[in-house]
């Protein structure tokens, strides 16, 4: 008599539902991501997420779990107010590039800061979507965007902003890494960096920060399979791909 | 027993907080509120409770917000331009029917402005303030007693009704010192919050959210919010009279402009004048059928405000024409005085009042 064995299933913290997200966005892949590394540290009962102002607004509909909306970039401030009314629950936030850079800056800054024990998910595609396409913070130079038609300029628009590398700056942060959808080792690399994240935070009560470089083929303007050509030849170069703290210490490029 | 003490309204109402089982405190420095921070920052670590000293009003009031989305008790202060920058979170809490507790010690305005008292701020407490079809509940003490006290009942009206709930008063209040005693109660009992963010464990998720794209779920839950309020504006209006049985003018005025009202009532009233005052203690809901009544047997309304007749609107819609209204107001920081409001007390001549005098006030010239 033969056995089935289920080795490829829905994690039980993602809900069973149709998606919203365009064809090759990055979300996706990322929700569920998150799904199992709660499911494999068995947090699904204690995990509390916020979602974002920006593609990521329904993405408590896709989760099986706790999740708060926030005002567009909040996020840290509201995770902030759980987390610390609530100390033994792991509490997460996930943002988008305008949300965690552009309007939430100084909420991000000062959360990280503080070493709030929270996660932060960042999930940078160089460009809003949900408005429809305009300039991100993260921008690449000479991308063009609906605000930038002729492509970001450099002298007027300034250079994209380096996440990582500011919050690296700070002294409390436990972990820090940025990492991308690059092939099937990239998204293995964004499991294991997400699982990292949250273990800084249950473990050692840190604040973790896990960057995502992901495709948005609509508004970088490119075929899904182009979209995540420009994340690896070009965002990832700009963006390096690598741990930058890890167990509280700076870890040298 | 209850410990009767001296303290500031703006230490009054952080203690009012801390016995009513506040969870959180999250402030941002802003002159005259800034006895409460302190206070807050002192006192909650020492009762086992949360303070955070966040990095703005936008970072402060989403912490509110997350520890009231948590289903604890959770405050904020802050002063007129910091008021202004919370309105958008204040709107959230509104939408997602999050319990909390904001408390404006007026400044005078508008921009900067100067750290002088005002009640200048009475439109956006009591219309909504931030976006969107929503009100907030609005105390307003007119004592350092009732900083504590009310302070008190805003948490317990907010988790009965789901809504924030405003302190409204100003920088002559929050600064003042008076005896007060402190409740010795046991803090409020906290409403079970089924629909807390406390972890899934044996439930289905919840969800806070005020976003709603499905046509015409957004109109059900506006809906469903003017109910609400309805129910408030029906259970929870609160106000004091003074010498209203056989008054023939009716001051109306409250906070710091009712306490100089009660002087120019006693004045008046040694004087042979028949006055008496109405005190709304709750701003939204407004005493409006009260106030009515009232109006029908008198001869003036005065309305006294440190602002240029912000709550003098409400008392015109309440009075709608059955008497005359006259308004006292100064602005800038600028307080009426008990002479400034027995000057404009009207004048009986056959059974009318008596028009030669120029009523309106000083800050409408």
């Amino acid at each position: 008599m033969t056995r089935r064995i289920s080795i490829y299933r829905r994690p039980e913290a993602l809900q069973d539902t149709q998606t919203h997200y365009c064809p090759g966005c990055g979300h996706g892949l990322v929700h569920k991501v998150i799904a199992e590394v709660v499911d494999k540290l068995g947090i699904r009962e204690r995990t509390i997420g916020i979602a974002p102002v920006g593609c990521a607004v329904l993405a408590y509909f896709y989760w099986n779990f706790d999740v708060s909306e926030s005002a567009h970039g909040r996020v840290p401030a509201v995770a902030t107010g759980i987390k610390r009314v609530l100390p033994d629950r792991v509490v997460f936030g996930y943002q988008g590039d305008g949300d965690l850079a552009a309007i939430g800056m100084g909420e991000t800054i000062h959360a990280a800061n503080r070493g709030e024990a929270i996660t932060t998910i960042f999930i940078n595609n160089a460009v809003y979507g949900m408005t429809g396409g305009q300039m991100a913070p993260t921008t690449l130079v000479g991308q063009k965007t609906s605000t930038t038609p002729q492509g970001r300029n450099l002298d007027t628009e300034g250079p994209p902003i380096r996440m990582c590398e500011l919050l690296n700056t700070l002294e409390k942060p436990h972990y820090i890494e940025r990492v991308a959808f690059t092939g099937i080792a990239g998204v293995r690399r964004i499991r294991k960096a997400i699982e990292n994240a949250f273990l800084a935070q249950i473990e050692h009560n840190a604040y973790s920060f896990v960057e995502v470089l992901s495709p948005c083929p609509i508004y970088q303007r490119r075929s899904p399979a182009d979209a995540l050509k420009f994340v690896e030849e070009q965002m990832a170069v700009y963006f390096p791909v690598r741990v930058f703290r890890q167990d509280g210490k700076v870890v040298n490029a | 027993m209850s410990a009767r003490v001296l303290m500031t309204g703006n230490d009054a109402i952080g203690e009012g907080a801390i016995r009513a089982g506040c969870d959180g405190y999250y402030g941002y420095p802003i002159t005259p509120q800034n006895e409460l921070t302190a206070y807050m920052a002192r006192h909650m670590p020492e009762n086992g409770r949360v303070f955070v000293q966040a990095e703005s009003e936008l970072a402060a009031i989403n912490m509110v917000f997350g520890t009231a989305a948590a289903g604890k008790r959770a405050m904020t202060s802050s002063s007129s331009p910091g008021i202004s920058l919370k309105q958008e979170g204040i709107s959230y809490l509104a939408g997602c029917q999050l319990p909390a507790v904001i408390v404006n010690v007026q400044r005078a305005g508008p921009g900067l402005g100067d750290i002088t008292p005002s009640q200048a701020d009475y439109f956006q407490a009591t219309k909504g303030g931030g976006h969107g079809d929503y009100h907030q509940i609005v105390l307003a003490p007119a004592s350092v007693q009732e900083m504590h006290d009310l302070t008190i009942r805003a948490f317990v009206l907010a988790d009965r009704y789901r809504t924030p709930v405003m302190i409204l008063t100003d920088g002559r209040l929050g600064q003042m010192m008076e005896p007060l005693e402190l409740s010795d109660k046991p803090a409020p009992r906290v409403p079970q919050k089924k629909w807390a963010l406390d972890g899934a464990k044996g439930r289905k998720p919840n969800i806070i959210r005020s976003l709603y794209l499905v046509p015409g779920q957004l109109e059900a839950i506006n809906h469903a919010l003017q109910d609400k309020y309805r129910q408030i504006e029906q259970k929870e209006v609160d106000y004091e009279e003074r010498l209203t049985d056989d008054c023939e003018v009716l001051l109306v005025a409250y906070g710091t402009c009712a306490r100089l009202c009660t002087g120019a009532l006693k004045e008046a009233r040694a004087a042979g004048r028949r006055v008496g005052l109405l005190r709304p203690i709750t701003l939204w809901p407004y005493p409006y059928a009260r106030l009515r009544e009232l109006s029908t047997r008198v001869r003036q309304v005065l309305v006294v405000e440190m602002s240029s007749g912000q709550m003098l609107e409400d008392v015109r819609l309440a009075v709608d024409g059955t008497t005359r209204v006259d308004f006292v107001g100064r602005m800038g920081g600028g307080v009426p005085t008990q002479s400034e409001v027995l000057r404009h007390l009207c004048r009986r001549t056959n059974g009318r009042c008596r028009d030669q005098r120029k009523l309106h006030n000083r800050g409408r010239k």
